[in-house]
């Protein structure tokens, strides 16, 4: 087959750009970026940290929950351009030093708490944010399904991500 | 042998890089210099495409092309009907780009190929398509009437195919009957919605002229073959690798949707790879979907309830085409009796086109349809003879003895007769009625009917045909240098955790953790004999192929060290990753040093190699190294065919309470009985269960695609396609029942898509039983909204 690339094809697109500074999983990340670059496409592609998923980019499956400056949000629903300054942490900068997964982490895995792992990272976050901000969180059915009505799985029913939470209290207790 | 694996509630060997979030879906992969694509696609449900206009968008710099009919060439072409049926008399597939006529909103007309896929979609928004929009009928009865709008000009009444299939003697059934039980019920559309949705990417290498195409499907190997040759290249020189993928549940096992041609096909023509990432509207107008299906089934029964017969009629949205053939209404047709010994069926079925995205199988694949049409007749004969609904089904069930029970003249989707193989239909209802305490529930029930608040139980029973071939294989091979067993085979995998029970399967064979065992699966580099991952089958099929393949290498590990260790092979014991003498453990050789001993060598490359040179004395030979028909190292292939499908069957129940002002439902319990024959690891069988569970209750109660009278889908988002959140699904209680399959030598039947089938049952059973005080009237439609639930109760809705 014959190749036809387009010789007078730009390199770059032709998006007015503009340089964003900001902290990602402790690390100083300063770059140039399209205005309209959306900050999960940005931790994805710039970063290369592309466990942050994209399911729905409307802001309703929580898959590219992160947190900023210690608050889960999602990154679909923000322009990478309108974190300047902030604290970013994406699910690459949950385990611990060495080898050693978040009890979170470690939950889910003990808990058949995932089966594609897709929305995986976006649970886990959601939920480690959870656990940050509640000292003393609702642990009944209830209350913790009532934490994970943000995020949106398809395959496991919840049952044992609901586990999982349990088991990563129990966890961090010890 | 051992079973020390199997069956054990083993974790998983996948979750450690996913919960780190180290997966490889498609689009995490880098692909240095990628382009990316993104289609213009119809906005009407029928319309006569007039002009194309590209110009705008072609002159744009970050456009590197853009692609209509007339671009494809060779490519533009009907794509393959991929399961022809004789009774598939009018069927019609899908072009990769628009000619002439669009079908439904959402089909593909161009594809532009940018720099990145925002500017992809600004160059859409510039590409100018002129419509003539045309008549359109959506309501699947009136489409089949004479005169309606067609989908297809030359399709007389919108009927793809219409098949009737018989067992026994239905008519003499019918007019042998006390009483006869009449109903319509209906399923709607639905979808599949993978968290992942559907994505691609393809790479040329001109040099090597090899093309590598990722693609987040559940079926790489027919995707090669596909491929290679629709693009006239070599099988050879395709390779289709299905990374990580985020969900199926048959969504992904289509091929060809457009984008896994055109995206191949233009990365060859531009020299660089290229990327579609499918978004999540594009899911719901562009990716297929399933369900709705509009039953009239009458049963022929004594008035003490037996079933003499059965009579169904059904229509079946197949939407705009037919790829997939018949295939889900097969399912539908051949289920419709479930677990009952009905020896008289009269089935038929229209397969008819909408103007509406693709229908091809999603989780469950006809059977929530049928199995909602039989289990509400069921309670309907109970209710119209004043029997229990336990009581009318235990006097209909399959006995023990009864199989394997054949419907002679039903033919399943695998071309073969209905044979239910093994199950004990009558100790699952038994332990469901003792597990739900039923004495116990009508008193709360009548305490709860006091304090003004509804109660009820719903009860659906199924059966699913599991296990289809035609066949998949596996090839095994020990390393000589860890010793770590290698195990390939040809499925993908969307989340099942195929890694860890095909793992354990291998294991036990060959003496090793699970953990010792590596599946690589969904890259056809690595085995590329097989089919795809589709009803319910990879455990089932897969599994035991890989058994069949870790028995004979078990075989050449005994051999091999019979000869090393000198001692007879009924000595030997394989275990722990080693093979030793009974009662000598320190005569013991690792499978490491085995493998290394199994492959005649000219170079010591480490220190278990030196036993295996030429001059070592293990080695010494009179003749040739190896043999005539010997090979080196410790490795086999093997395939497994079924003789036809495995019947899992279950019953599930709860207790839904129901809100009559707000016709709100609350699940207060949620049991699931089930059996899937011997369970290769109940934890992750269980994980099957609530999932599909989770997703029957999404169809019971929330999703239903929407359209509106002009096709154009309403719900097209996750705001408005209502998914359940934990906050609406129910904590299963699951129980299981292990009635060995007879059909393979493990013992299996598959699990992944039994727990969506009976919810929609459940629901609507259990808010009939709930509302009855209040005089509810049939339900007999699902997603059972509380709209439906609101007019059933007599209320009349406000405009």
């Amino acid at each position: 087959m014959t190749r036809r690339v387009r010789q007078e094809m730009a390199r770059s697109s032709a998006d007015p750009t503009r340089q964003v500074s900001l902290t990602v999983n402790g690390e100083a990340v300063t770059r140039e970026v399209s205005t309209r670059l959306l900050l999960s496409d940005f931790l994805r592609h710039e970063l290369g940290l592309t466990g942050t998923h994209v399911g729905c980019e409307h802001g309703v499956c929580g898959c590219c929950t992160v947190t900023l400056d210690g608050a889960a949000m999602r990154s679909c629903l923000a322009f990478a351009v309108q974190v300047e300054g902030a604290d970013i942490r994406t699910i690459e900068g949950v385990a611990g030093a060495g080898d050693v997964l978040h009890p979170v982490q470690q939950a889910f895995h003990e808990c058949h708490a995932l089966q594609c792992g897709f929305c995986t990272p976006g649970f886990i976050m959601s939920i480690v944010t959870y656990f940050e901000e509640n000292k003393d969180p609702d642990l009944s059915d209830d209350g913790i399904r009532a934490a994970l009505s943000g995020n949106l799985c398809r395959c496991t029913g919840y049952q044992n991500i609901v586990k999982a939470v349990r088991r990563a209290h129990e966890l961090m207790k010890a | 042998m051992s079973t020390a694996m199997f069956g054990a509630r083993v974790q998983r060997l996948a979750d450690a890089r996913l919960v780190r979030g180290e997966g490889s879906f498609i689009d995490d992969i880098p692909l240095e210099g990628a382009l990316h694509v993104a289609f213009v696609r119809s906005p009407f449900a029928r319309a006569r495409i007039l002009s194309i206009d590209c110009q705008a968008a072609r002159e744009m710099e970050s456009v590197a092309a853009v692609y209509t009919c007339d671009d494809l060439g060779s490519l533009d072409i009907l794509m393959p009907l991929l399961i022809p049926h004789p009774s598939l008399d009018q069927p019609r597939t899908q072009r990769p780009l628009a000619r002439g006529d669009v079908f439904h909103v959402g089909q593909p007309v161009a594809m532009v190929v940018a720099l990145d896929r925002y500017t992809a979609e600004d160059a859409i928004r510039l590409i100018d398509v002129d419509y003539e929009p045309l008549e359109v009928e959506l309501d699947l009865q009136a489409a089949v009437a004479d005169g309606a709008p067609r989908v297809h000009e030359d399709v007389a009444n919108n009927v793809a195919a219409h098949f009737v299939q018989s067992t026994g003697d239905p008519d003499g059934a019918f007019a042998r009957a006390d009483h006869i039980t009449k109903i319509k019920v209906q399923v709607d559309r639905s979808t599949a919605a993978p968290l992942e949705c559907r994505a691609v990417a393809a790479r040329w290498d001109r040099v090597s002229g090899e093309l590598t195409v990722w693609d987040g499907t559940q079926a790489p190997i027919s995707v090669r073959g596909g491929l290679a040759s629709i693009l006239g290249l070599d099988e050879d020189k395709v390779r289709v690798t299905a990374p990580d993928v985020g969900g199926g549940f048959g969504q992904k096992v289509l091929l060809f949707y457009p984008d896994e041609l055109l995206v191949p096909f233009a990365a060859m023509q531009l020299g660089r790879p290229v990327k579609y990432i499918e978004d999540r509207n594009e899911n719901f107008i562009g990716s297929s979907q399933e369900r709705t299906q509009i039953h009239e089934l009458e049963l022929a029964a004594t008035k003490d309830g037996e079933v003499l017969g059965l009579r169904d009629s059904f229509l079946h949205d197949t939407g705009a085409f037919i790829p997939y053939g018949i295939a889900i209404a097969q399912v539908a047709s051949t289920s419709i009796a479930g677990p009952y010994r009905v020896p008289n069926i009269w089935v038929e079925f229209k397969a008819v086109y909408t103007p509406t995205v693709t229908i091809t199988p999603y989780r469950g694949c006809g059977r929530p349809q049928a199995c909602f049409a039989i289990e509400r007749a069921m309670d309907k004969l109970a209710d119209e003879l004043g029997l229990d609904r336990f009581e009318v089904r235990r006097r209909n069930l399959i006995r023990d003895e009864d199989f394997p029970y054949r419907r002679d003249g039903l033919m399943f989707a695998d071309g073969l007769a209905v044979e239910y193989d093994s199950g004990q239909y009558g100790r699952a209802l038994d332990m469901m009625a003792e597990h739900i305490d039923l004495d116990g529930f009508a008193a709360e029930q009548q305490e709860a009917r006091a304090e003004g608040r509804y109660l009820g139980l719903g009860l659906g029973f199924y059966v699913e045909g599991t296990g289809l071939g035609p066949y998949e294989g596996s090839h095994i091979r020990i390393h000589p240098i860890t010793g770590k067993v290698y195990v390939n085979t040809g499925l993908s995998c969307q989340g099942q955790g195929h890694e860890t029970v095909f793992a354990q399967v291998a294991a036990d064979q060959l003496g090793v953790d699970a953990s010792d065992v590596i599946v690589v699966e969904g890259d056809t580099a690595a085995f590329d004999w097989g089919v795809a991952t589709f009803a319910s089958r990879a455990a089932v099929v897969s599994g035991n192929a890989i058994h069949k393949a870790a028995a004979k290498v078990r075989e050449q590990v005994l051999e091999a060290a019979s000869n090393m260790l000198e001692a007879a092979k009924e000595d030997l014991v394989l275990e722990g990753g080693k093979v030793f003498v009974n009662g000598v453990p320190d005569m013991a050789a690792t499978l490491a040093e085995i493998a290394t001993a199994s492959n005649p060598l000219r170079y010591a490359f480490n220190e278990a190699a030196k036993t295996s040179t030429q001059f070592a004395p293990a080695s010494r030979h009179d003749g040739p190294a190896l043999g005539e028909g010997e090979a080196p190292g410790l490795e086999a292939t093997d395939y497994y065919s079924p003789p036809h499908a495995a019947w899992a069957y279950g019953v599930h129940a709860a207790i839904i309470e129901v809100d009559p002002d707000l016709c709100s439902i609350t699940f207060k319990r949620y049991i699931c009985v089930h059996d899937c024959g011997r369970m290769i690891n109940p934890t992750l069988v269980e994980g099957q269960i609530m999932g599909g569970i989770a997703q029957g209750v999404g169809g019971a109660h929330y999703e239903r695609i929407e359209f509106d009278e002009e096709g154009n889908p309403r719900n097209a988002n996750f705001m408005d396609f209502l998914m359940p959140y934990a906050t609406e699904v129910p904590h299963a209680e699951i129980l299981h029942i292990e009635t060995p399959s007879p059909l393979n030598p493990l013992g299996v039947k598959g699990v992944g898509e039994a727990g969506c089938i009976p919810v929609g049952q459940v629901v609507a059973s259990g808010v009939a039983d709930a509302l009855q005080p209040l005089g509810i009237g049939p339900l007999e439609h699902v997603p059972l909204t509380p709209d439906m639930i609101f007019t059933a109760l007599g209320g009349e809705k406000e405009e």
